[in-house]
Order: C-alpha cells, then structure tokens, then sequence
C-alpha cells in the first residue's frame, strides 16, 4: 500500500475519510461531521470529491492538538450505509495487526 | 558489564526531564506537531500505524539483568506485554501512549536505559558483535572501542543535523557478526605487524532503495587516531552530503558519487588537521574505559563435564546443543544463542514474562548478562558447561529453545504493514508462514545454514538485500506483491542478492520459497555446500527455471 505520508496532491476516486492518530496516546481516529475525533469508522465524515476532501483535511490538520498525521484514506460505503476500509493499510489500522499473538490489546 | 560514570547518569536523568517538558508542551497545545516531531525524534519516538512506538537503545548489544527487567516493566506497564528485538540491537515497544512516554522513560533511566539517538538525523546506536568478549579468537573486546565512539558522539553538536541518520558497527572477530559491511562505517579491529590495535575502516555499506556494500577506506588507523578519522569522514560528509533529496542523502551516495578514492582524498585532507588535536585518545582514557567494563570471574572447569557427558542421551538436548550453543574463549563455558523465532511466532518478540525469565536465568547461569544479536535473537554469553542441561530445561518450558538458529526459520523480518506507517507489505505473516513449513527441525537440518530476510518496503529494514533469500514486499496496483533475491549475504563475504525472477503474490510466497529450496537441494554437490554456495556456483539461472516454470 502507497503510504498517505507521500500522499502530495488530493485526488480522490470514491469515497473518503480523513484519519490521524490522536496526540496523547496515538490510536488510529477519524474525523467526523461534527469537528472533532472518533475512534469509530462509523462516524466518520465520509466525503466524495477533492474540495470536500481538501476541506476536511485542512479542519483536520489545524487541531493540531487533537490528532497528528491526517490525511485522506479511502473507504467503501455498503448499501446499507456500512463504512469499511478502502485497503489492506486501513483495514490493519482499523482491525489490527494481522499476525496473532501480538495483536491482542 | 559496562558502568555507566556520573557524567552519564546525569546526562540521562536530564534528558529525562527534559522529554518531559516537551511532551507537556506538546500536550497542551504549546508545540505544534511540527515543532515536537524533531524532539520525540531525537528520544525515539516514531509515530506507527496503530499508535507511538518508541525504540529504546542497547549499545553494542550489552544488558545487564536489571536492564532486561526493566525493559519487561516498560512492555508491561505501558505496553501490551511485549517488545520487539531490532536488527540493530534496539528494542522497539509498539503501543506505547505518548502521554505516558516521560513516566516510561523514567523508568528505564533508573537502570541507565536511553532512547537518545534512536531515530533522527544523527548518530545511531552503535553496534556491535553479540559474542564481544567472549568469542575464541577476538582481537580484544570491541565493545571498549564502541563505547568510546558512544560517548564521544553522544549529544555531539556537529553530528546531530547530518544529512541523513548514521550508523557505526564494529567487530573484532574474522567472522562478522556484526554486519560491517553495510554500515555507513564499519569498523575491523585488527592488529598490525608491530602489534598494534587498530581499525581496518570501511565507509558507505548500507540497504536501503540504494543499497552497497562498504569499501574499504584505509586498511590501518591506529587506535588511538580513530576518533579523529571518524570525526574526519563525518565532516566530508557533513560538508557535502545530500540535504536536497532524502533519497541521496546517505553517505553511500556520496561515496559512490564521488569514488573511493576522491572520497579517500577529502577524508586524508581534513583528517591532517585534526589527526593531532585533542582528539587523539591517551591510553588513560581507553583504560578507563575498559576498567569501566566487568568480566566474569570464571571458574577453572573441565572441557566436558559429567553433566554434559550425561545430558547427551537426551536427543533433544543434542539436537538444542548442536544448534544453540557455541564456544567461548574460556575453557568450560559457552555462548548459548536464544532463539527469538518460535514456529509461527513473529521474528523478534519476546513478551514481558519471557524478559522477566531470562533475566532469572542470566543471573543464575550467565553472570547477570544478556546480550542481543542484529539477528533479532539474544544470547547468554556465560554459561558454563556443567549448567547446559538445566538451562536447556528452563529455556524450552519458557518456549525459547527453539533449535532454528542459523537455520531456514531463524528469519529477519522488519515490522511491515502490520505496524510501520512507511511499509507497502506485510512482512511478519510471511515469515510465520515460512517458519511453519519448515518447522520439520530435520528437514530444516538437512537444509543447513540458510538466512531469510523480509522488509516490507524498500527502506530494507530486514535486511532482505543480504539475506541467503531475500524477500521484499512492495505494492502494485494496491496488491500486496514480493520480490524473491538469492545470493547475499551480511557477514565478511557480503554481497546482495539477485533478483529471480517477477515478483509473487503474498500466498505464493512460501510456495516459491519451497521450491527454491527443493531447487537448491536437488543442485548441491554435497550435503555439506551451503545454500548460499550453491547460488555463488550456478547462479540465478537453476533456481529462477525451477521457480518460474510452472508459473
């Protein structure tokens, strides 16, 4: 997977979050509708073009304090309205190391 | 043992409160992540996939059982119960809280741990042969002479903006352990015709996007000019290495951009400058350092004693001794490697009650020492003898007599996707998959010495360059895809492998790996020619056939 931390320019092909990891302990979070952090994909800002996703990303990178690292990562959205991971990267951020032994919490 | 005098204690306490500091500032908004993502560098403070990972230093390879305990308390504590062994002897713990970072810190300063220079742009840890002190053969220890370019480098203002980051290891074995040849300086110990300590200096070895191996830049430095001749090379390259692009930025490119030999010229010409400065080392200094050093006092025992004589009935134990233990200079002791590779376990990890264990173990049969191997396993490098069976029996119900060592399954593995931010591909479920099928020990017997190296991005941190196998994990068209080298090697006869073929798909990699194997097995001459022999005499060609043509 192309790592986000080379992600340069915002060209979106579907839909998108944005995600981070929180400052004061560091898990995976995702940015939601009402301006803050969620650790739950599902409430997740979803966005569907590039000046959506650069709005996001600029709210995002100014709480500076709340999270680091954001960028766009993107999703699926089921016809049921279910947020899934849109690749392997995002799926191990969001499940877990894939590896047994060291994954549990 | 190395003791640590007052000048170091404070230096560690201080930075202790310092990261402190800033991590409150951090915390409260004072520091924006631009502004502290350089100091939680400089304490090793990477952020990961999941969360903050913080990569804690073991210089030259050397802890002593209150060091190992407190690296457990840390797993522990402010972790999930585990860490992971580096290929160039840090630990690394993998969900550590930021917030809670200074009170982890702290805790390791008690017993003279530090992240200083763990990551960022400056010195790294400097490594060394896991067997110092204790190989037959050795010129002296080499740890004395890794830790003087420690403290000298430590906090050294000229070395801490480099271009890039730096890393020096040293051996004073023939053969190394220590993986000279791809360090951005290597360093030889060896004597010359009047008797001599000094360095054979090799410079621009590294892996990475861009790998080479190290060339030799002057076959003898005295000893007590190498502080200078480092200093020296590290101006060159301060002066003129890359800070334009990242990817250039390694003294290896400058190296190769430059030539050896014009490299050479420019090292020779400010070397003349400072070669008598202040930086010559009097003998006091290098004698303080290594009376700061304990040794054993070893008993006088016999070469085989009734315990090992009697222990020898016992298959298993054979099959462990055979694989895991190792001579040692001193007559009725070994070296006993540990083996951080169980089947199906990722490379590397050992878990808080494992630490805890082998502490224990250390100060029962080892002299309270542990040291720990750019193989990603640990070693007791004390043991004597008569004690073999009964450590063996304690090993093995703490699941850490796995007799892999040097074997198919002792594989090097960087993190991968399922934790780094930088990788492309998983590189821990390919090795657990490897080790799985070949946990057959006699099959993997029959095989003999084979090393398997895995990164999951081209950043190389497993090393897969050098390894007998190496596999990379890169991404193409968002699929998980490796690339199969065979070929290189880490130790005095270094070299990097060669490409096979096109790379596979994650399931298919053990697949192929099997069947370079079966390539190999069938092509040897003999039992006794390495896997890594038999490439060196046929090359790619046999096994790239048997891999690809059923493909």
């Amino acid at each position: 997977m192309t790592s986000p931390l080379e992600q340069k320019k915002i060209k979106i092909a579907g839909p998108s979050v944005v995600t981070a990891n929180r400052t004061w302990d560091g898990i995976v979070v995702y940015r939601t509708a009402a301006k803050s952090w969620s650790a739950d994909l599902s409430e997740a800002a979803i966005v569907r073009n590039s000046d959506e996703a650069k709005a996001l990303l600029a709210e995002s990178v100014a709480d500076d304090v709340g999270a680091i690292g954001p960028y766009i990562a993107p999703v699926q959205v089921g016809a049921d309205g279910k947020i899934e991971p849109g690749n392997l990267r995002e799926q191990i951020r969001l499940t877990g190391v894939t590896i047994g032994q060291s994954a549990q919490a | 043992m190395y003791a640590y005098d007052e000048i170091d204690r404070t230096l560690v306490n201080e930075r202790v409160s310092e990261f402190r500091d800033q991590v409150k500032r951090r915390l409260s908004g004072e520091l924006t992540e631009d502004e502290f993502k350089i100091l939680r560098l400089q304490n090793g403070v990477y952020l990961q996939l999941h969360a903050y990972m913080f990569r804690v230093a073991i210089p030259y390879g050397t802890l002593a059982t209150d060091q190992l305990r407190a690296l457990a308390h840390v797993a522990r504590k402010y972790d999930r119960g585990y860490g992971h062994f580096t290929t160039r002897q840090n630990i690394q713990f993998n969900w550590i809280k930021l917030a809670e970072l200074p009170d982890a810190l702290e805790d390791l300063s008690k017993v003279g741990i530090h992240a200083m220079q763990t990551s960022g742009n400056n010195m790294r840890n400097v490594t060394s042969d896991q067997w110092a002190g204790v190989a037959p053969g050795e010129i002296e220890d080499p740890r004395i002479w890794s830790e003087l370019i420690r403290q000298h480098t430590t906090l050294h203002p000229e070395f801490s903006f480099l271009p890039r980051k730096f890393k020096i290891a040293i051996t004073a074995s023939d053969h190394d352990r220590a993986a000279i040849k791809i360090h951005d300086i290597g360093l030889k110990l060896i004597k010359n015709e009047k008797g001599e300590t000094g360095f054979e200096v090799l410079v621009g070895g590294g892996l990475g996007r861009t790998p080479f191996i190290g060339k030799t830049i002057k076959h003898f430095v005295h000893g007590r000019d190498i502080l200078s001749y480092i200093e020296a090379i590290l101006r060159v390259y301060n002066q003129y290495g890359r800070r334009d692009n990242i990817y250039k930025a390694r003294i290896k490119i400058l190296v190769h951009e430059l030539g050896i030999e014009k490299f050479s010229r420019e090292v020779e010409e400010e070397w003349r400058h400072i070669r008598n400065s202040s930086l010559q080392i009097d003998d006091e200094v290098i004698e303080d350092i290594r009376s700061r050093f304990t040794y054993p006092n070893y008993e006088k025992l016999p070469h085989m004693p009734d315990e090992l004589r009697q222990a020898a009935a016992d298959a298993d134990f054979e099959v462990w001794r055979k694989n895991s233990v190792a001579p040692h200079k001193v007559q009725g002791y070994s070296i006993v490697t540990i083996s951080l590779k169980p089947i199906g376990a990722p490379p590397g990890d050992a878990t808080a009650d494992q630490m805890d264990a082998l502490a224990d173990l250390a100060d029962k049969y080892s002299f309270g020492e542990i040291r720990v191997g750019h193989e990603q396993n640990l070693a007791l490098p004390h043991v004597a003898k008569r004690d073999l069976p009964a450590l063996w029996k304690a090993l093995d119900k703490l699941g850490l007599a796995t007799p892999n060592v040097n074997l198919i399954t002792d594989i090097i593995a960087c993190p991968g996707l399922d934790y780094c931010s930088l990788a492309n591909a998983r590189s821990i479920p390919i090795a657990q998959e490897l080790t799985r099928r070949f946990a057959n020990h006699e099959l993997a017997n029959l095989i003999g010495r084979l090393h398997i190296n895995i990164s999951g991005c081209i950043n190389a941190c497993g090393h897969h360059h050098v390894g007998h196998i190496g596999i990379l994990g890169v991404e193409k068209n968002g699929e998980e895809v490796y690339q199969i080298t065979i070929g290189g090697r880490a130790d005095e006869s270094a070299a990097l492998g060669n490409l096979i073929g096109p790379g596979v798909k994650f399931d298919e990699v053990a697949d192929v790996i099997e069947d370079v194997v079966e390539a190999y097995l069938a092509l040897r001459e003999r039992p006794e020619e390495l896997f890594i022999d038999t490439v060196k005499r046929l090359g790619v060609e046999p096994f790239k056939e048997r891999v690809y043509a059923t493909r």
